[in-house]
């Protein structure tokens, strides 16, 4: 009887357990101090569907990305698999330079140390270089590498997609 | 006269000619309105048309919008039956040069030591399942060197943020390398012989294992497994010896693994483990008594700075480890690296190791590590590097180089 309702209790109590950390939405506010302006797609096509992928080290499922704009501040809000389940980032970009990164929404069952501030703020004021790699060493979290190596591919990609922003009309 | 009147004739003919094209020039330039009203009508043909290729503008994206659409969808979902599956693999292929003056003599060889696959499939964001398949030593057969392992299979269930439960067969979290193990995340072609002597990596086993953070201190998660044990056999008492990996284990003494973990500090893992069974010998040596092993090791990176350093002890109960010296059983490293680049690093390590501390005489051994990791992708490394071993004599001692070759993808 004991095993039977430990039983119950158990299934009743498996529940989406993805950790939501802050909610697009929340983020999105927050960035654009509650102005946040309308979502704009950016195409992933062309010269720049060959740089994603050499950034990513593999296809984007997405043909565009969305993304969203005011004067020289570009907010995205990308997806990155760790090892087995896509890491929901938001990154700031603000001038070419990475203003913030935060984890989103985490759904690996390892690494999410990568949340603390004390490893998200490493890439603050971080800029992009020619061959498309970050211009500081982030320094790692033991156990956690995969996951860091995600985050490090979203903040290569964010920074590089607001470069092409530029191109493309107001 | 007459010359007169045709001179007077021509002159009228003249100017009736000029009146005439006046007239004429002046009824052939339109007025102003007439300017305004074709400068209106090409303004609504240039405003039609502008709708025109307005909508036409929409259509197309709308048809644009609805082809990316189907093509994205195609992308994630294609082929439909690894949607919300992963796979990936791990192997690494060795080199070994090494003198031994002892009884088993040099080691030459090449061997490629492990190949791995994995498969996960997530059934909700609450359940997941992960396996991984392994062959060692390539060949598998009578008299071959090969084995094909279940390394893991097992299913998480979320139970909130906090706090999940892992069923099935799982590595047991002890130790650095047993967990995480991909060649690409450690230095060294071999692993290092603590966590093979003492630790017996890799080590998994069956059971249940309760996994959660402690929300009220930050970065701190624990562990706590209910799973098989070991069978070590009375012989020697060897720890490696007696993992059963679940197949048809022996389960008259279950064990129980737990784990406290620290990582909230930029850079630092610090971690303790403890393993206790009741029976080391499931039961089939009555002169074995309780297994406990302690396990405490750190892990820090400061830049390019890493150094790790793990001590590991087992205290085994019973006369008949006593008798052998092998009730006591430790070892211990310390492994600074440094990486010059981000596709090099270099490192160097020292091993201390008993598996009969206890004996009163000395079987202690030493080894010695340098080498280098080159990664030619963050996912592919080769590895080289030198050791060094010192023992009693007579024992086998292995001094030489290593060659590796690793990778991992997912």
């Amino acid at each position: 009887m004991k095993s039977f309702l430990f039983f119950t209790f158990f299934i009743s109590n498996v529940v989406l357990a993805q950790e939501v950390y802050q909610t697009p939405e929340d983020f999105l506010k927050e960035t654009f101090q509650n102005t946040v302006p309308e979502p704009r797609l950016l195409w992933l096509i062309g010269e720049r569907q060959k740089v994603a992928e050499q950034i990513l080290g593999h296809k984007s499922n997405a043909l565009r990305i969305r993304y969203w704009k005011l004067g020289e501040k570009s907010a995205w809000i990308l997806d990155e698999v760790g090892k087995d389940e896509p890491i929901t980032t938001g990154v700031v970009i603000n001038q070419n330079k990475i203003e913030q990164l935060n984890v989103l929404i985490f759904r690996e069952s390892r690494g999410w140390e990568v949340k603390y501030p004390f490893f998200t703020d490493q890439f603050k004021e971080i800029q992009l270089k020619p061959d498309f790699n970050l211009d500081k060493t982030i320094d790692g979290i033991s156990g956690a590498t995969l996951s860091v190596k995600a985050l490090q591919k979203v903040a290569r990609l964010a920074l590089y997609l607001h470069q092409q922003t530029a191109l493309e009309k107001p | 006269m007459v010359f007169l009147k045709k001179k007077s004739f021509k002159i009228s003919l003249l100017s009736a000619a000029i009146l005439a094209s006046a007239q004429v020039s002046a009824d052939s330039n339109p007025s102003t309105q007439k300017i305004l009203e074709l400068i209106d009508a090409q303004q609504r043909e240039i405003n039609a048309l502008k709708a025109q290729l307005q909508q036409t503008e929409q259509q197309t994206e709308q048809k644009v919008e609805a082809v990316s659409s189907i093509l994205e969808k195609q992308q994630n979902n294609s082929p439909a039956w690894t949607n919300n599956s992963r796979f990936g693999g791990y192997g690494e292929i060795h080199y070994n040069n090494l003198q031994n003056d002892g009884a088993k003599g040099d080691l030459k060889e090449i061997d490629f030591h492990r190949f791995v696959l994995y498969f996960g499939h997530r059934f909700n964001d609450a359940i997941r399942f992960h396996s991984e398949i392994e062959y060692e030593h390539s060949l598998i057969g009578e008299g071959k060197p090969g084995e094909v392992e279940l390394e893991q299979a097992y299913v998480d269930f979320d139970l909130n943020p906090n706090l999940t439960i892992r069923g099935g067969l799982f590595i047991l979290p002890i130790g650095i390398i047993n967990e995480t193990h991909e060649p690409n995340v450690f230095y060294g072609v071999e692993r290092n012989p603590i966590e093979n002597k003492i630790i017996p990596t890799t080590w998994w086993e069956g059971g249940v294992n309760v996994m959660g953070k402690i929300p009220t201190v930050a970065g701190l998660q624990y562990d706590l497994a209910l799973h098989s044990g070991l069978a070590v056999p009375k012989d020697n008492y060897t720890i490696r010896s007696g993992r059963q990996k679940v197949a048809s284990a022996k389960a008259n003494n279950l064990a129980t693994t737990a784990r406290l973990k620290y990582t909230g500090i930029k850079g630092l893992e610090l971690a303790t483990s403890l393993y206790y069974q009741n029976d080391i010998s499931q039961e089939l040596d009555p002169k074995a008594g309780s297994g406990l092993l302690w396990e405490v090791h750190a892990d820090y990176q400061i830049q390019n700075i890493r150094i790790k350093g793990l001590y590991a002890q087992w205290k085994l109960d019973g006369e008949g480890p006593k008798a052998t010296g092998k009730d006591k059983q430790y070892g211990w490293y310390i492994e600074p690296s440094y990486k010059i680049s981000e596709q090099m690093g270099v490192f160097a390590r020292y091993n201390e190791w008993d598996n009969g501390a206890a004996a009163g005489k000395e079987s202690r051994y030493r080894q010695y590590d340098i080498g280098i990791n080159y990664w030619a992708h963050p996912n592919v490394v080769i590895k080289a590097d030198y050791q060094y071993q010192k023992g009693s004599a007579g024992s086998d001692l292995y001094k030489g180089f290593n060659l590796g070759l690793g990778y991992q993808f997912f």
